[in-house]
């Protein structure tokens, strides 16, 4: 073993710590690790080169931008700010509310596709958050435009993560059956399937408690900027 | 040449035409380096299954080295009059919903049919591939069905993609990265490391101790890997297996179950989980890249305090 191995997790704190461009802190590590481990640099090279190619279907999503693209152009979220204004009593907490639950029931269920940044975040959930949030509230200053948009971003991730592990065919759940199985303790995929069940429903009274508030919070927030910007 | 190989042509396809645009955009201050990343990056999608492992990662360091000195910023945006999308949605109304729609639902069912696809018995294609083709096979029908709505050319609908994927920049490209990195620390043995470091300031004779020490570890090794499963085996077989399983006692099910669920809060957590936390802040054109995570920990702490807690009630249920 080899505690010099440890040197690429430094470079990684160090560069995301002082903001330097990820991209390159992330290769950098990656060869600081290899050159620590002692390999060769043509090694680490293939080893970067293989582990590329194998990956490449991260960036699968972007097949779903030019469909995404083209209905923004023709006015799909202004389509979505409409729609969501005619549900006169919606308020903005109760929108991100309804998009959890059915975010974390769908994953739950193993329809972990039913939503996303790029198919649903971006051009559905965040028009309708701001569009309610400035019904609610009135026009919003850039700082809790981000906050909003943040928020609408985070939802989506709780909502997945929390409910997908709750799902016994998910590839996690069987990760840690076959890591058990091979560490001699036989246990059934569904056993560890609802023993995520407690975190899950604490993740949904954890995360809609915050959504809930989040009219009160925006009110809150704007009142400060304004009496700010009263004083100066 | 895999299952996924059209796919990658496919996603060829849109860097390429960004790295055409790129190239031809005049407003572009760095307009040479930037059309060279994502034409490298298009050249690695077309033709990296003929690439050798070498070249592919000289390749990936020269694509590093043009983002990292600035040389990828976005480029002059050409976006249509908001008054002509405001007509356009009330032209449209629910019609721009479906395409949208039809993605996910697409996908599901593929992923579904892809089960009957069998030859003597085993699956064609493997859980991965068939989500992959899936979704792109839904992202392929919902385009036609967003043509044939919105009555706009094929080359318009890549060249809004090409719009999108630039606002996005070298961003979208730092999860492939990330999972190249985790690579590259498994064969360097990071995680045996780390498991090792996390045992030997423990107290070991303390339950909750060992409690505490696996989940925060989970969520903090987590938050290096951007992977709960990357961490997972890591340690569970450091901490989890030999101090609470062996040492106290404790039934592996839920403390697997719960251990993982303390990683996904380490996700929520750590840039290093680009495609969840980064790559969004970039498609919601956040100015602070760092803006969901800061949404996102206080769930994320409250959910790890709520996991030690679930799970030292209910790890040692069998234990005397």
């Amino acid at each position: 073993m080899n505690e010099w191995a440890l040197v690429g997790v430094g470079v990684v704190v160090l560069g995301f710590a002082l903001r330097l461009n990820a991209l390159l802190v992330v290769v950098a590590a990656g060869l600081a690790t290899g050159i620590a481990a002692g390999m060769d640099l043509q090694r680490i090279l293939e080893l970067t080169g293989g582990a590329f190619l194998k990956n490449r279907f991260l960036m699968v999503f972007v097949l779903t931008l030019p469909v995404i693209g083209l209905l923004e152009r023709n006015g799909l979220r202004e389509q979505a700010e409409r729609w969501v204004l005619g549900l006169t009593r919606l308020s903005t907490g109760r929108l991100l509310l309804a998009y959890q639950a059915l975010r974390q029931v769908a994953a739950m269920l193993g329809l972990t596709h039913l939503g996303g940044h790029p198919q649903t975040v971006r051009p559905l959930l965040v028009p309708m958050a701001e569009a309610t949030a400035t019904r609610g509230v009135g026009p919003l200053p850039e700082r809790v435009r981000e906050r909003l948009r943040a928020m609408c971003a985070g939802t989506d991730n709780v909502g997945l993560f929390f409910g997908e592990d709750v799902f016994v065919a998910f590839g996690a759940v069987l990760l840690m059956q076959s890591f058990l199985a091979q560490h001699g303790h036989a246990v059934e995929p569904l056993a560890i399937a609802l023993w995520g069940l407690p975190t899950a429903i604490a993740a949904f009274l954890v995360h809609g408690a915050r959504v809930a508030r989040i009219d009160h919070r925006m009110a809150a927030e704007i009142e400060r900027i304004r009496t700010q910007a009263a004083r100066a | 040449m895999s299952a996924l190989s059209p796919i990658y042509l496919l996603v060829g396809g849109v860097l390429a035409l960004l790295a055409l645009r790129t190239a031809r955009d005049a407003g572009n201050p760095r307009r040479a380096a930037g059309a060279l990343f994502w034409g490298v990056l298009a050249a690695l999608f077309v033709a990296g299954d003929f690439m050798s492992p070498l070249l592919v990662g000289v390749l990936v360091v020269v694509l590093a080295l043009l983002a990292g000195f600035g040389g990828v910023v976005r480029g002059t945006r050409v976006e249509r009059d908001p008054i002509e999308r405001a007509d356009s949605a009330q032209r449209l109304g629910n019609r721009l919903f479906l395409p949208v729609l039809l993605i996910p639902a697409a996908t599901v069912a593929g992923v579904y049919g892809a089960k009957f696809l069998q030859v003597d018995g085993k699956p064609l294609l493997s859980g991965q591939e068939a989500t992959l083709l899936a979704l792109s096979l839904g992202c392929l029908l919902a385009l036609v069905a967003a043509l044939r709505a919105t009555r706009e050319r094929p080359l318009v609908a890549i060249g809004a993609g090409a719009g999108l994927l630039d606002a996005i920049g070298w961003a979208a490209l730092l999860p492939l990265v990330l999972a190249v990195l985790g690579g590259l620390f498994a064969a360097a043995g990071v995680g045996d490391a780390v498991a090792k470091l996390v045992s030997v300031v423990v107290p070991t004779d303390s339950r909750f101790a060992c409690v505490l020490a696996y989940c925060l570890g989970m969520a903090a090794f987590t938050m290096i890997m951007g992977n709960a499963f990357a961490a997972f085996p890591v340690m569970t077989g450091g901490v989890g297996l030999p101090l609470l399983v062996g040492l106290h006692g404790a039934e592996p099910a839920s403390m697997a179950a719960i251990g993982m669920l303390c990683g996904y809060c380490g996700t929520l957590m750590t840039p290093m989980a680009a495609n969840f936390n980064i790559v969004p802040a970039a498609l919601l054109e956040l100015r602070d890249s760092h803006a969901v995570i800061k949404a996102q920990v206080p769930t994320a702490l409250m959910l790890l305090a709520a996991n030690v807690a679930i799970m030292h009630a209910v790890v040692f249920r069998h234990a005397g």
